[in-house]
């Protein structure tokens, strides 16, 4: 009733924008459901397979991959598995933030429009994502029955691992999306970047091969951790010790504070920027 | 979304209440005095202390207060800030200087079937568009039967969106966009949807909000339609607010100033 004393928008009003998102957010989690739903259906919508191909893909890859390295990584036991546990990391990292960035550009004409929380686009691409890392779990466990590669009860660990990997997915492509927003390049610059970065983690390879004087530059990479997190359960049975653990916690929590802090500081200026 | 027996008595208390105040609102925008597209340009010239802008005021000074239940105009040339200040308005952007609040929730009605998506059906569309525009499952199953009778795409519904006419993509858009009661309808120069009869049925709509005591806020250069709708149109030259006041009154003056 008196709703002349309290507006529903008051641009005076002064709030700290990584809270207010935050509720914001929640105002909209329908909108979110929403966009996920609308990434998941309309990706495949024409193709004959549909959602399969969120199995084939990771599957495909690595039997290439595991036909390619299997005997130059000789040493390496129940190869697929290996690289498999890899590339699911790998393909929810660099899908989700990129699907964050062109989702926040692709935003752009809506966000001229109407008002919705800035982060919507950045949260629903890690949401999207983390459905098709969910999907490819079913591939995974094909090939651990097919290698007879026994499934340890560690798997337990992994919703952790897959948590953490999503808060850094969100940080980060929260920060890459905000750059990309400026600088148009920063897209393109990105995809070769992924390129280098997926070489520099222990995807395809075993991290045995890094020489002994370059580990400790090498360790400093957070996917090295969180390719860990979710390789330790699956691939060698044990849930992840402390020292493991607290690098990829530490990592998860600086990225998604940091990104949200970036993003949400400067999501009033995108609406004259995109 | 208040019940109508709840309008009536705000209409009653609040009839004079401003629902949109617009206090010494500024807008300016920041245009790089040359374009700098890429990363490394714009590194190299911050270093070298040569990143300049021009400074644009979209909106100066504007003060302004559109009360409940009004139909409020705006009229001005391209560029006069018309566009600037519905965004203003309806929280797409903020203003750089001053203060806007807004006493209720907005419905916009800007370029219907802004995202649509062309592999969904016309049903998935329905929800994903009200969602957009902040509403929930819920309140979207309430008023989807009726969505999809306004639009008349009853046999379509399920077919996806890219076999749609424009005719049927406006059509649904504005179905979507108007199927809950607005508190405040923003209104950017869309009256001319589909075919002359599905035309009337927009207008009749728009009516009825204004008789059910909705606040509608358009801009349009069709300036005889907007004197037949409006209580007051005020008119914007330069972001700079000229005259608030009577249709005829201003609609003359806006004649006569642009010469």
């Amino acid at each position: 009733m008196n709703s002349s004393v309290n507006p529903a928008y008051d641009s005076a009003r002064q709030t700290v924008p990584a809270l207010s998102e935050v509720k914001e957010l929640k105002n909209y989690r329908y909108l979110l459901a929403q966009l996920v739903r609308r990434d998941i259906v309309t990706r495949y919508k024409r193709s004959v397979l549909g959602v399969a191909w969120t199995m084939l893909n990771p599957l495909g890859t690595m039997l290439i991959l595991a036909l390619v390295f299997s005997q130059l990584f000789k040493t390496v036991e129940s190869y697929p598995v290996y690289v498999l546990s890899g590339l699911i990391v790998w393909n929810f990292f660099s899908q989700g933030t990129n699907a964050a960035m062109s989702g926040l550009v692709w935003g752009g004409s809506l966000l001229q429009r109407i008002y919705i929380p800035r982060t919507i686009f950045g949260v629903s691409a890690i949401g999207t994502a983390l459905v098709n890392l969910l999907i490819s779990l079913v591939p995974l466990t094909l090939v651990m029955l097919v290698t007879r590669t026994p499934i340890p009860w560690t798997v337990v660990f992994l919703p952790v691992s897959i948590l953490l990997l999503a808060a850094f997915a969100l940080g980060f492509g929260l920060f890459i999306s905000s750059l990309a927003v400026y600088y148009p390049d920063v897209a393109e610059m990105y995809q070769i970047a992924l390129f280098a970065w997926m070489y520099l983690s222990p995807v395809i390879y075993p991290e045995n091969i890094i020489p002994e004087q370059w580990l400790g530059i090498y360790r400093i990479n957070p996917l090295y951790h969180l390719i860990k997190m979710f390789r330790l359960p699956i691939y060698e049975g044990r849930i992840p010790t402390w020292p493991e653990l607290l690098p990829a916690l530490a990592w998860s929590l600086a990225v998604l504070l940091l990104g949200w802090l970036f993003f949400t500081s400067r999501s009033d200026q995108y609406a004259y920027r995109v | 979304m208040p019940t109508v027996s709840e309008k009536v008595a705000l209409e009653c208390t609040e009839a004079s209440r401003p629902m949109i105040q617009l206090e010494h609102v500024g807008v300016q925008y920041r245009i790089p005095s040359e374009r700098i597209g890429t990363f490394k340009e714009y590194m190299i010239r911050l270093v070298q202390r040569r990143v300049s802008f021009k400074k644009f005021q979209a909106l100066d000074d504007v003060n302004l207060s559109v009360n409940r239940g009004e139909v409020f105009g705006i009229v001005g040339n391209n560029g006069a800030g018309k566009s600037t200040m519905l965004k203003v308005i309806s929280r797409v952007l903020r203003p750089t200087s001053g203060r806007v609040a807004v006493y209720g929730k907005i419905a916009p009605l800007l370029e219907l079937g802004a995202g649509f998506h062309p592999e969904l059906s016309g049903r998935e569309n329905v929800y994903l568009n009200g969602a957009l525009l902040g509403y929930n499952r819920g309140q979207m199953d309430e008023v989807f039967d009726e969505i999809v009778a306004f639009s008349e795409l009853e046999a379509f519904i399920d077919a996806p969106i890219r076999t749609y006419s424009s005719g049927m993509y406006a059509r649904l858009g504005f179905a979507v966009a108007t199927a809950h009661f607005p508190e405040i309808l923003i209104v950017d120069e869309i009256l001319s949807v589909g075919d002359e009869a599905f035309q009337l049925k927009c207008n009749q709509r728009m009516l009825n909000f204004r008789e059910q005591g909705a606040t509608v806020l358009i801009v349009s250069h069709a300036l005889d339609r907007l004197a037949g709708m409006c209580n007051r149109v005020a008119w914007l030259e330069h972001g700079q607010l000229m005259q608030v006041g009577s249709p005829d009154e201003v609609i003359e003056s806006y004649r006569k100033g642009r010469g």
